[in-house]
């Protein structure tokens, strides 16, 4: 009846409650995105069934890394820079040089028959071997994988591997596989 | 007082803050829902590598995280300056790994478990005899989709 209306609450202040909100989400969160070198790592298998699989010479890319970050690919000495051209033309064998590996004929979805490769890239490095080194080296192998199925997509869908669809990736991924195995660490001879 | 300007007397409105609040919890749950807490406080020193074949990881759900490196000043006095591993806000050992693993599976949904990624993130100036071990670990543990976590850069010096 007689009652005064209750005054209305300020809303002055609300900015300001929501800017010290604001700020401490900025201050107590990240926002970084994982980006890496994305790899599979093999099946284990114990001790006893571990064979050496029985692969031809030709067809094994060795890249050795010692304990003073020196590179042998191929038992020649080496560096990273030099190493991607190697990789990618030991994976590609324009020439079908026969110290390259052998190729096989395989049906390949998309391209049909084609003659697909059967290299494999063992990398070895020692105990003492720096990550930093070993990331080098990682990245250069796989930007060679990279490099030949951007080419092949290139040449075949006209556009780069990224933006194919997953058919055409599988199909590209078919003939050029990226197998890249990482071996135990072994004592790498050199430097002591 | 200028002779030409008849309508001085009339001061423009001043700019209502009103709406100001809007915009800022706009601001603030943009920021809640993009970003995610900070739920480890890192007791080793990181840097990692650089790398040029970077892919993303869009999924954060499925990222576990081992960190490898040398340990901090303060805990130098405690845990010596060797390249130790972190995992979550422990100290562990290698042999730790393979329960930190079944723990990570565990708290994930049944369906995304195959998909689950294990980041590394390793110091640049770690041996590789400790990763390799870690290594070993998780492929015991059947974890074998790793993620070597390096910054992106155009050209590795």
């Amino acid at each position: 009846m007689g009652k005064k209306k209750l005054p209305e609450v300020p809303a002055a202040s609300l900015a300001d409650i929501a800017f010290m909100l604001l700020i401490f989400f900025l201050v107590a969160t990240q926002m970084n995105v994982d980006n890496g070198l994305e790899r599979r790592l093999p099946q284990w298998v114990e001790e006893e069934q571990q064979t050496d699989q029985d692969v031809n010479e030709r067809n094994v890319f060795v890249v050795l890394v010692n304990r003073n970050n020196d590179l042998l690919v191929e038992n020649e000495w080496s560096t990273v820079a030099e190493l991607r051209d190697k990789a990618k033309e030991f994976m590609a064998n324009p020439n079908d040089d026969p110290n390259l590996p052998e190729k096989e004929l395989k049906e390949v979805p998309l391209f049909g028959p084609t003659m697909v490769t059967k290299g494999v890239i063992s990398l070895q490095n020692d105990r003492d071997t720096k990550y930093e080194m070993y990331i080098a080296v990682q990245n250069e192998l796989v930007g060679a994988i990279n490099d030949l199925r951007n080419e092949l997509a290139q040449n075949k869908f006209g556009k780069p591997y990224e933006k194919c669809n997953d058919e055409e990736q599988d199909a590209i991924k078919d003939i050029y596989p990226s197998r890249i195995s990482e071996a135990e660490p072994k004592k790498v001879a050199g430097g002591n | 007082m200028s002779k030409f300007r008849q309508d001085d007397h009339k001061e423009l409105p001043p700019i209502s803050t009103a709406s100001l609040p809007d915009v800022v919890f706009m601001l603030l749950f943009f920021f809640m829902v993009v970003v995610q807490m900070r739920d480890v406080s890192l007791m080793v020193k990181v840097k990692v590598p650089e790398a040029t074949e970077i892919s993303k990881i869009e999924k954060k759900s499925l990222v576990s995280y081992i960190y490898i490196g040398e340990p901090l000043q303060q805990y130098r006095k405690t845990h010596g300056t060797a390249p130790r591993i972190q995992l979550n806000d422990k100290w562990a050992g290698v042999a730790d790994i393979s329960d930190f693993v079944i723990v990570e599976r565990e708290a994930r949904d049944e369906a995304e478990r195959p998909q689950m990624i294990t980041a590394l993130k390793v110091d640049e100036n770690t041996k590789m005899g400790i990763v390799a071990d870690v290594k070993t670990e998780l492929r015991k543990a059947a974890a074998l989709h790793i993620l070597y976590s390096s910054r992106k850069v155009a050209k590795v010096e």
